[in-house]
């Protein structure tokens, strides 16, 4: 056995083979998972966008108490509900792609795709919050 | 080494790679869905508004019946018919449809004169409504 070690040359000597050290690393376990949610998002969002254009064409003009309404009655308040959640679903995942094809510096990678993860979550969680809202309170 | 000095997509482009209707679909899907996703951080400030009312509601309304307003929507809704035409092509290449390179340019034409018309369609009826 070779005397790897860990890190550095002057680092601890590493025992562990190369298998033990790849396992539970990569796309071992989740490979097809990004590929597969991208297209179940992708799949979702196909009704989700032709109901969203429809919907925002009929609000040209509204009045706030109008706009409150439309989004207030109840399965349209589900529907936007799950169109943001697949929406910011779907733009993580295709942001990620496009970094990790483009953006080959790598703390600036690890840096974008942090900013891409908070800022979704972030829109998400504020788009549900602002569908309850309008839907309970209005 | 001249290893160094290799075309790399996407900069190949147009330089030591002719453009070609299916590479410049592809990077459209792309450079849309960008455009979309600073779009829906705008549809979250949006529905915030909404559920404020008020001045917050008044600003964004302002904001978006403004002329960079206006052009960032013709922007986004062209940006999102043509990701959701592209996309159901996309699909429809991972269902094993429609793959072979003539089949390819047919649907990307169709995609292409389908993202005009609708989001000529989809303008119409806004211009309609809102006035």
């Amino acid at each position: 056995m070779s005397t790897q070690r860990v890190g550095k040359a002057e680092g601890p000597v590493e025992f562990r083979t190369p298998l033990k050290r790849a396992r539970g690393l990569g796309s071992a376990k989740s490979g097809t998972g990004h590929f597969w949610w991208q297209r179940v998002t992708a799949v979702a969002l196909v009704p989700l966008v032709a109901w969203f254009i429809g919907t925002m064409v009929s609000l040209v003009g509204a009045d706030l108490a109008t706009v409150q309404a439309a989004i207030a009655r109840p399965w349209n308040a589900i529907v936007f509900a799950l169109f943001v959640v697949a929406l910011f679903w779907h733009a993580k995942l295709g942001m990620q792609v496009v970094i990790e094809d483009y953006v080959h510096t790598r703390w600036l990678e690890i840096t974008l795709q942090l900013v891409v993860i908070f800022l979704c979550a972030f829109a998400a969680l504020a788009s549900l919050y602002a569908i309850a809202r309008i839907a309970l309170l209005a | 080494m001249s290893h160094h000095q290799r075309p790399l997509s996407p900069y190949m482009l147009g330089q030591a790679y002719r453009f070609q209707l299916t590479s410049v679909m592809s990077f459209l899907h792309r450079i849309s869905g960008i455009f979309l996703s600073i779009g829906a951080l705008g549809l979250a400030w949006w529905l915030m508004a909404v559920a404020q009312g008020g001045d917050a509601y008044a600003t964004v309304a302002e904001c978006l019946a403004s002329p960079l307003g206006m052009i960032a929507l013709a922007g986004l809704s062209l940006s999102l018919v043509y990701h959701l035409l592209n996309g159901i092509r996309h699909l429809l290449w991972d269902a094993g449809h429609g793959m072979e390179i003539p089949e390819v340019y047919r649907s990307g034409y169709v995609v292409a004169a389908l993202t005009v018309v609708l989001t000529a369609v989809i303008w119409f009826f806004a211009m309609r409504g809102g006035a």
